[in-house]
């Protein structure tokens, strides 16, 4: 029949066109001599100005020094990871497998670098993370492979403890988000408070995202401890800093955090964030030349102000230049990349900081005060801190 | 409330014919050399996955007419299941972790089903993506079953069986040989209920459950049935997803997953399984291809799918249809 | 827990659960009356949300913000009416979820591209930018008391609208059966057309006044719509009494379950609506 031929020669086309388009983007892709570099960052959703803001900095660092690595041009790609954990596998195969990318730089959420971490373990590719704290990219399952330049979650916590107890609240109230980066930020806390001779009087936790505190803040109030720990980011930490104030606790009760709990939120949490203390390894208000000089050219190419997401973006940048200087451009002398990443110390915004054998930055942590919407930096919390990589078997 | 919309259960042999060449080209796309051929098979793959998890959805939404916004949590607990069923050093056997997995999805289904089935209409849709809810954040809450960061499939289940080592999961294209055999599988044991007298019952309850009730069938059994064998079969394909991706966490069983699977049905065209494949394969295409488009991705998405619910609310085939019937007419 | 934390718990509870009311009574309403699932209704909610800020911004006045973006709201509801939902009301629930899916992602993007993916604060009004000492320790501010108030007046103001005038007559019996009521003569088009534009102006009415103490941010529409079904799912579809009670009970359960079982706070609420629909499928109260 006419109709049954019509719809066959028809679909037949169909099929052919599809798959020709599957093939269509590898075709184009003749091979050339360029290094692929592949971003997985998440360029839509919460987390997109954390994205925009690795990449920039990343760029920067590769601009500054002529734009190649190792000698070679570079070719960028790109994957939206939406942050969105259950695709993390197949949007870090799509840069690996299809795109074929020689270093994947990512990601924001640990969740979804859990995906990624399992890619590049299977593969083998060389995978930079820009950001994401989860434990075990460094430590259980720490790879050869893989280099974080950024921090695990409980490193700038690691540093709280002593910097609590050193002011004399040696009582304290602990409170997160009951997920993966809380729980891991409470860890540090945890080991370093007690070690310097605090007391966690009650570990609060509320799930994430929820975002209502008064029944905790109600609690702590009724708890009267010296001091509060916390963990929170985001739009969450603007929130928790204006309850808190808000519900009068800041009077006789000292507000700690990580630092997250004043990057990015001090324009949104306004004056009730004065007086907050918070440990990290970065502040804008670092008052160094390194970091003078870094904000002045990150303003002047993007029209923005950096934040510590760009300076690990750009030092992410500066660790693979070392690694593609140390090899003259051919990434597939592994053994001496990965030996020229692991003895690198970056000159970094933040300070010089080196490389520990699980790949974790070893960097100094520094304590800031809020003042009119600036992290003043008011003191090095702790030096050289580490992490205790448990359960890395590499070096 | 719902109107019968299921489509086609017949399918018109333009249809059929589409549909054999699809399997045949998909049976092929390994033999054709290419250098990313490890991405697509992996892409290819997912496809067929989410497509039995359409499938399932199917038989629940366009066969029964249950609408479900939480049908993802039984995918992920399956996807879950292998993941504490495989230890740290060796890979689990698959002829017992499957059927397990998959049987387990299919009691919690059963479990939820016996709260979920009763509610009716907009309730039904209401309640069973608070439930799906409910397991996404016992899962996301508690370490001890990964938290969430969530868990790694340490190895692809092993198919050995007493020895005989024929098929080996680990390799790509075997993977993809073993995940088609499934969906065609499915689709048959499908199509075949969807005749049966079991099947009939359930379309029946679809289009007047009152009429059914009257005539003296008791529906209640008959929907919570058709809820745990389509909870079965979604775990089925999570089960394959994990071992497929080798990694599982929360997101598996969320809000999101459960939608898009509603999406990848409506898109196909309902209650006749074809639609269900075909509708999985176009929505993961176009996300795809938006992705690759533009960083404002979301807003074509968005912008296609309200354009297909307005315009082609019976999904593709049912446009197909329309086409076919016009070019008759004419 | 001592008497006194016990009666600020129940203070907060009350609180968030006024501010649930509002998002639920929108959902329910428009469900209710005109048979439609909205999936986009924390959409709104974030909309109203960034207008706050934006406007806020601009006028240098929550107050004003709040009456323009309001109106903005009316006028987007009653456009999204006109030129969506109404073709809608016939149609399977299934389509309306969908529709409303895809929705959602647009108006995501829409939010991203005008007012980008930054955390922005709305600020207090000074009017009421204190806080009430109730313990040595503690203080309750004064703005979460007018958020209260203000809910409980729109939650009076929507009782006496739809009990006692003739519009609210109309509306109900336009529910109760269209056939008959545009047989006598109603315009029933209008009637629905106000109902959604009333709903989305709830929600986004909610947002503003929430802006202050929930920060302005990506994707907070999606937390707050799941727990907005759950009000409605167990107060009962349609009933606007029925969401106030499931609100208020929602309140005391998340608040409560929180600060005493912490481990399964997650689920609690889940719990609880599972618990009512055992007993009652169709939730508390009819329509």
């Amino acid at each position: 029949m006419t109709t049954r031929r019509e719809i066959l020669t028809r679909s037949a086309a169909v099929i052919g066109a599809a798959s020709s388009g599957l093939l269509l983007p590898q075709m184009a892709m003749a091979q050339s001599d360029k290094v692929r570099v592949g971003f997985m960052l998440p360029y839509t959703g919460t987390f997109a100005q954390l994205g925009v803001a690795i990449e920039n900095g990343f760029r920067m660092a590769l601009n500054e020094q002529g734009g190649k690595l190792g000698g070679r041009e570079v070719e960028f790609f790109k994957v939206d990871d939406e942050s969105n954990p259950a695709k993390g596998i197949e949007n870090a195969n799509r840069l690996v497998q299809r795109d074929k990318v020689d270093v994947l730089v990512g990601t924001v959420h640990s969740g979804v670098q859990m995906g990624i971490h399992k890619v590049a373990r299977d593969s083998g590719v060389l995978s930079l993370i820009p950001n994401a704290g989860v434990h075990v990219a460094t430590r259980a399952q720490c790879s050869p492979n893989v280099f974080r330049t950024s921090f695990t979650n409980s490193q700038p916590t690691l540093a709280l403890g002593k910097a609590m107890v050193d002011r004399g609240h040696k009582k304290a109230v602990w409170i997160t988000w009951n997920y993966a980066a809380g729980e891991e930020a409470f860890e540090g806390f945890e080991q370093s408070y007690t070690a310097a001779g605090g007391t966690i009087v009650k570990k609060l936790g509320l799930p994430f995202p929820n975002v209502e505190f008064q029944a905790l803040l109600t609690e702590i109030a009724s708890l009267k401890p010296d001091a509060v720990a916390c963990f929170f980011a985001g739009g969450g930490a603007a929130k928790f800093l204006r309850d808190f104030h808000a519900a009068g606790l800041s009077k006789n009760i000292q507000l700690y955090g990580s630092g997250f709990l004043t990057e990015g939120v001090l324009e949104a949490a306004g004056p009730a964030a004065d007086g907050v203390l918070t440990t990290m390894h970065y502040s804008d208000a670092l008052d160094t030349p390194r970091n003078k000089k870094f904000r002045l050219d990150y303003a002047k190419t993007f029209k923005a102000q950096p934040d510590v997401y760009a300076v690990q973006g750009y030092d992410t940048g500066l660790l693979l230049i070392k690694g593609a200087n140390a090899v003259k451009g051919d990434l597939s002398n592994k053994k001496a990349l990965y030996a020229a990443m692991e003895g690198a110390t970056i000159d970094s915004p933040r300070g010089q900081w080196t490389m520990s054998k699980a790949h974790n930055p070893i960097q100094d942590m520094y304590l800031r005060k809020v003042e009119n919407k600036e992290n003043k930096v008011i003191g090095i919390a702790q030096k050289a801190v580490a992490d205790p990589a448990t359960g890395c078997r590499m070096g | 409330m719902s109107s019968p919309k299921a489509t086609l259960e017949i399918l018109p042999k333009g249809v059929q014919a589409l549909l054999a060449l699809g399997a045949i080209a998909l049976a092929a796309f390994p033999l054709i050399p290419s250098d990313s051929s490890d991405f697509y098979l992996q892409m290819l793959s997912q496809m067929m996955i989410l497509a039995i998890f359409a499938m399932s959805l199917d038989l629940l939404q366009g066969v029964t007419g249950l609408v479900s916004l939480g049908h993802a949590a039984y995918f992920g607990l399956a996807g879950y299941a292998l993941a504490f069923l495989t230890p740290a050093d060796v890979p689990v056997s698959l002829w017992w972790s499957l059927p397990v997995a998959a049987l387990g999805a299919g009691l919690a289904a059963l479990v939820i089903g016996f709260f979920v089935v009763r509610t009716h209409g907009i309730y039904f849709i209401m309640v069973t993506m608070a439930f799906a809810q409910m397991v996404f954040f016992l899962f996301f809450d508690n370490k001890e079953l990964g938290g969430s960061d969530g868990l790694y499939v340490n190895f692809r289940p092993d198919a050995s069986l007493f020895g005989w080592t024929g098929i080996d999961l680990e390799n790509k294209t075997t993977f993809f040989y073993f995940t088609l055999v499934m969906l065609v599988g499915i689709y048959a044991f499908l199509r075949r209920l969807l005749f049966s007298p079991f099947g009939r019952v359930l379309a029946g309850i679809r289009v007047n459950e009152h009429r059914m009730r009257a005539v003296g069938y008791g529906t209640f059994g008959y929907k919570l049935a058709a809820f745990g064998l389509a909870g079965t079969l979604a775990g089925v394909a999570g089960y394959l997803w994990a071992a497929q991706t080798g990694f599982v966490n929360p997101e598996l069983m969320g809000f999101h997953m459960s939608a898009h699977a509603i999406m990848m049905v409506i898109l196909g065209g309902m209650g006749n399984f074809a639609g269900a494949i075909v509708g999985a394969f176009a929505f993961e295409y176009v996300m795809h291809f938006f992705k690759d488009l533009t960083k404002h991705w979301q807003l074509l998405m968005g912008s296609f799918i309200v354009l297909v619910v307005v315009f082609a609310p019976r999904g593709l085939l049912g446009l197909g249809e329309r086409f076919m019937k016009k070019k008759d007419a004419a | 827990m001592d008497f006194a934390n016990f009666l600020i718990q129940l203070l907060n509870s009350l609180q968030y659960g006024l501010l649930l009311f509002m998002l639920a009574a929108g959902l329910t309403l428009i469900f209710g009356i005109m048979g439609v699932v909205n999936l986009a209704h924390g959409s709104f909610y974030m909309l109203g949300a960034y207008l706050a800020w934006f406007l806020a911004s601009q006028f240098d006045s929550l107050v004003l913000a709040i009456v323009v973006g309001t109106l903005i709201a009316v006028a987007l509801g009653w456009a999204l009416e006109w030129l969506l939902f109404r073709h809608f009301y016939h149609r399977d629930h299934l389509d309306q979820v969908l529709l409303t899916f895809g929705l959602i992602y647009i108006f995501e993007e829409v939010r991203s591209i005008l007012w980008g993916d930054d955390v922005h604060s709305v600020p207090v009004p000074e009017l009421v930018n204190w806080s009430i000492p109730l313990t040595e320790n503690l203080s309750y501010p004064v703005y979460r008391l007018v958020i209260s108030a203000v809910c409980v007046a729109l939650a009076l103001g929507l009782y006496f609208l739809i009990s006692k005038t003739r519009l609210g007559m109309k509306i109900r019996a336009g529910a109760f059966n269209r056939e008959m009521t545009e047989a006598l003569g109603i315009n029933i088009r209008l009637i629905h057309g106000v109902v959604f534009a009333l709903g989305v102006a709830l929600a986004a009415i909610a947002g503003m006044i929430a802006s202050p103490i929930s920060s302005v941010y990506p994707g907070m529409g999606s937390s707050v719509l799941i727990m907005c079904f759950v009000v409605v799912v167990i107060g009962g579809i349609g009933s606007v009494r029925g969401a106030l009670v499931a609100a208020l009970m929602v309140g005391l359960v998340d608040t409560f379950g929180k600060v005493l079982m912490p481990q399964i706070a997650g689920m609690a609420v889940y719990m609880l609506m599972a618990g009512v629909l055992l007993y009652k499928p169709e939730g508390l109260f009819k329509q």
